[in-house]
């Protein structure tokens, strides 16, 4: 087969993974050029990345809920009242942030394990069960904000998390350049191309369908000159932020978890056929308080970042974020059916959002009309989605 | 025979690889009951689906003649126009709706916008003295038993000016008051004009009642006999319904069972809290090593339910008795502790509880057992890829490459797959239910060859079946159960599809 022919065949059979790509790079190709260069500009990128943390994290738990086939709208609020609460523990109850951040995200599991309760236990819908909590924590940001309003977070450290960048060495070499992450984002290259060819050579030794030789270097340019240019850039300004590192720490564990464990197996099994996997010898209540417990301890993480980013707590923060982060699933590709979603998605997903509001901001678009867009892209993304999918049948 | 009210002529339906009904006829005189029996998957339920428009006009070949004119029914909302009218095994009733509202949806009384609520009532109250059901209109379906549900669900039909009632099953879940008013609802209905097919398993129920019996078996019409000549006895009918020569399609049995007890089950009875009926009632069995064990019986005799008991009670009934598993007590919480004790289920039906279509063959597998395949819960792939690899060649598996989704295989291979994954928790008691339901003789023959293999190497197998055939051709021992109860225990010798079929209707 010749290479065009073998890239329209690849491309055919995965357009559904690709399609998210495509969208992100066309959102980020008109951005470049209706802000004139300013959307793809080093200080802007590091900026974009930081902003997205607390919706990237969100979107990878939120991608396993809707896995099992649950969803929970109560996070958006969760997060938004544990970064209340560890504003207060920090600033009335004079705790160390060593102690602060474990604590909240204990906090953010016992409150996922609560919504879990009721669905696994008490069996209520999950869109129930969550919407109350949704309330519930509403309320409570606001009865814990009701005294003081917004409270400035002052301990450095905690609000280096949203803000700060990883430190650097080296001295002189190379004036202006961030060199640990340039060295981080190649090592990540390396890595990648070695566990890439690794990969494809056990699966031609079973004897499984690989992507033709061309393809598959392709791949491995693109996507290694895609970290490196971003790596590049964010090295040219100020380096990988925490926040950053934080995402990605987070998506590895979870992508490896859903991937290679037991546990991760167990939840596809469950969201592709909880009545199989239930005879399977799988505990389906025991699979849904661990997403459940799961996505409260990112919803903790994901309001310690808010928090430490905006360096307060404040009575809207969480708002909408549930719905940013469904989204992100959605534009990732997760089944509203269950049982297919990958963690990689919810980042690009969580990505496309946050460059749609960050591009749209620069542009000056007015914010009724960025809602209005941000809701087309969505819809464009599921209509897409649908429509791959019935074309597979 | 009277005049005719119902000709059905020459009607052939394919579905994908099966001939589930071949150049049927079947004749129906006005004004009698006429009862239709044949064994599971003998195409009753086809036949009256084609009937009633569900299979519109076009899907089959043949020709319908209702009250002397040829039908060409695009839906039920035809057949029902014409006249006809199908009530299910399980109800079509809303159960939080009322009875009135239900007799009359669909067909609402008013001015085709707003309903008239009143004449609606009216309406519904004379329809319920039509079927001698003395309940408020105004009480919601669901507060009903299942027995004034069905009555419920007859005045519905009548309301629809019904002239062909067909009843499948209706007396599956009804106690025995309920069946004798129903059948004096339907003598009396035949009274004033409304026709009658009843579809049942109840051989004693049907000799009772029908005026005229038309037997099917595998898709054909085998004879119709007139009952008011005294055609019809219960050997005769079973006759007609079984009346196969068992070819050579099983492998040879040259195993033999041991003397050693692995499986044994005392006085275990099941009460479905759901339904809130008893669904096991007093069942004792036992399984020896390296034997196959069939267990027979109609649909909704309690098989499945008896295997889901044993493996773990996922669906939570209220057991009581006693299991014994290689002589010590054991109770199972749960499927998990079933697997550890090395007792596996097979399901019935693999598309809804079986299998996980979305994953790949290899997925599918190792999912009971990836604790075997696994380091510190993580999975090791190239362990998996061996396993998956090892039951694809040991059950001859047809997949292109082992990380193929399952839905994307054909039926028999599906099933395969379904069992390698059991075998993969290397049990000693492998329960397989339906284990050819649905597969072309091919990949049957292959399954068999599988479990005869399996118990040479000492594994027990119990085989829920529906198929005589399949029974009689691969048990050491066969139990036949009805109605919840163990109702014979035949060993293979004087096994015949008769004894059982008679055991079964009981």
């Amino acid at each position: 087969m010749s290479f065009g022919a073998n890239l329209k065949k690849v491309f055919s059979q995965n357009i559904r993974e690709y399609g998210m790509y495509i969208a992100l790079f066309v959102i980020m190709a008109i951005f470049a050029v209706t802000t004139k260069g300013t959307f793809i500009s080093a200080r802007n990128i590091s900026n974009l990345v930081n902003q997205m943390g607390y919706i990237a994290v969100l979107a990878v738990g939120m991608m396993l809920v809707i896995v099992a086939r649950q969803i929970d709208l109560s996070v958006g609020f969760l997060a938004g009242f544990l970064g209340a609460v560890a504003a207060i523990a920090m600033t009335q109850w004079n705790l160390p942030v060593f102690i602060v951040i474990p604590m909240i995200l204990v906090f953010g599991i016992l409150a996922g394990l609560l919504t879990g309760f009721m669905v696994a236990q008490l069996k209520i819908p999950a869109f129930v069960a969550s919407m109350a909590g949704w309330l519930a924590y509403r309320g409570l940001i606001l009865l814990v904000t009701e005294a003081t309003g917004t409270i400035i977070i002052p301990d450095e450290t905690f609000n280096a998390i949203g803000n700060g960048f990883i430190p650097d060495f080296g001295g002189s070499f190379l004036p202006g350049i961030h060199k640990v992450s340039l060295l981080i984002g190649i090592i990540a290259i390396v890595a990648f191309i070695y566990n890439e060819i690794r990969s494809r050579n056990k699966k031609q030794a079973y004897g499984f369908e690989v992507l033709p030789t061309e393809m598959f270097i392709m791949k491995l340019v693109i996507i290694s000159l895609l970290v490196g240019t971003i790596s590049w850039i964010l090295a040219s300004y100020q380096g990988f932020s925490w926040t950053l590192v934080i995402v990605l720490i987070v998506a590895g564990v979870y992508d490896f978890v859903a991937n290679k464990t037991i546990i991760g197996r167990h939840i596809y099994a469950v969201g592709g056929n909880p009545e199989a996997a239930e005879l399977s010898g799988i505990s389906v209540s025991k699979i849904l308080y661990l997403v459940f417990g799961s996505m409260g301890m990112l919803a903790a993480l994901s309001g310690i970042l808010f928090a430490s980013r905006l360096k307060s707590a404040t009575t809207t923060a969480g708002n909408l974020f549930e719905m940013d982060a469904i989204a992100a699933c959605y534009i990732g590709g997760v089944s509203a059916a269950g049982g297919v979603g990958k963690i990689m998605g919810a980042i690009i997903g969580a990505l496309v959002m946050m460059s749609l509001q960050n591009g749209m901001q620069l542009m000056g678009t007015g914010i009724s009309l960025q809602y209005v867009i941000r809701g087309l892209v969505l819809t464009a993304a599921v209509i897409f989605d649908v429509a791959t999918r019935n074309r597979a049948k | 025979m009277a005049t005719p009210i119902l000709e059905m002529k020459g009607i052939t339906k394919e579905f994908p690889g099966v001939k589930a009904l071949s150049n049927v006829s079947f004749q129906v005189a006005e004004n009698e009951i006429h009862c239709l029996v044949g064994e599971n998957g003998a195409g009753k339920s086809t036949l009256m689906k084609v009937l009633s428009g569900v299979y519109p006009h076009g899907t089959y070949t043949g020709e319908i003649l209702f009250n002397g004119k040829e039908q060409k029914f695009g839906g039920i909302a035809d057949s029902e126009k014409a006249g006809i009218a199908i009530i299910y095994q399980e109800m079509a009733l809303v159960p939080e709706m009322t009875v009135y509202e239900n007799i009359f949806l669909g067909h609402e009384i008013g001015n085709g916008t707003v309903i008239d609520w009143d004449e609606t009532i009216k309406q519904a109250g004379d329809m319920l003295k039509r079927v001698r059901l003395d309940v408020n209109p105004a009480t919601k379906v669901k507060d009903l038993g299942v027995g004034k549900q069905q009555l419920v669900e007859i005045a519905k039909a009548l309301s629809k000016n019904v002239k062909l009632l067909i009843l499948d099953e209706p007396t599956s879940a009804l106690n025995e008051d309920d069946c004798e008013n129903l059948f004096k609802l339907l003598r009396e209905l035949k009274q004033h004009g409304v026709t009658c097919v009843l579809i049942s398993h109840k051989l004693k129920e049907v000799i009772g009642i029908a005026d005229t019996v038309t037997v099917l078996r595998d898709g054909k019409t085998i004879c119709t006999l007139d009952a008011k000549a005294g055609e019809v006895s219960e050997s005769i009918l079973i006759k007609h319904m079984v009346g196969r020569e068992i070819n050579n399609v099983y492998p040879p049995k040259d195993h033999k069972p041991s003397n050693e007890v692995v499986l044994e089950v005392k006085n275990w009875s099941a009460y479905n809290t759901v339904l809130g009926r008893t669904i096991l009632k007093d069942v004792n069995f036992y399984v020896k090593k390296g034997e196959v064990v069939g267990f027979a019986g109609l649909m909704g005799s309690g098989r499945t339910e008896l295997a889901l008991s044993i493996f773990g009670n996922p669906d939570h009934y209220r057991i009581s008795g006693e299991l014994f598993l290689n002589g010590k007590k054991r109770t199972f919480h749960n499927p998990q502790e079933a697997i550890d004790a090395k007792i596996a289920y097979v399901t019935e039906d693999r598309k809804t509880d079986g299998l996980i279509l979305i994953q790949d063959v290899k997925q599918n597998i190792t999912l009971a057992n990836l604790h075997e395949i696994a380091n510190n819960g993580v999975v090791d792939n190239n362990a998996e890829v061996k396993v998956a690899t090892g039951y694809r060649g040991e059950l001859n598996i047809k997949t292109p490459t082992i990380e193929q989704k399952v839905g994307n295989l054909s039926g028999g291979n599906q099933q395969k797959v379904s069992l390698g994954k059991w075998l993969f928790v290397k049990p000693n008691v492998l329960i397989l239910d339906e284990p050819t339901r649905g597969i072309d003789v091919g990949a049957k023959y292959e399954i068999y060859t599988i479990m005869t293999r399996l118990v040479k190497q000492g594994m027990s197998i119990i085989m829920i079946s529906s198929e005589l055939l399949e029974v009689l051709g691969m048990s050491d021992r066969i139990y036949v159960l009805s109605s919840g109860r163990i109702t014979g225990e035949l060993p293979i010798e004087e096994a015949t599809q008769e004894k059982i079929m008679k055991l079964a209707t009981d």
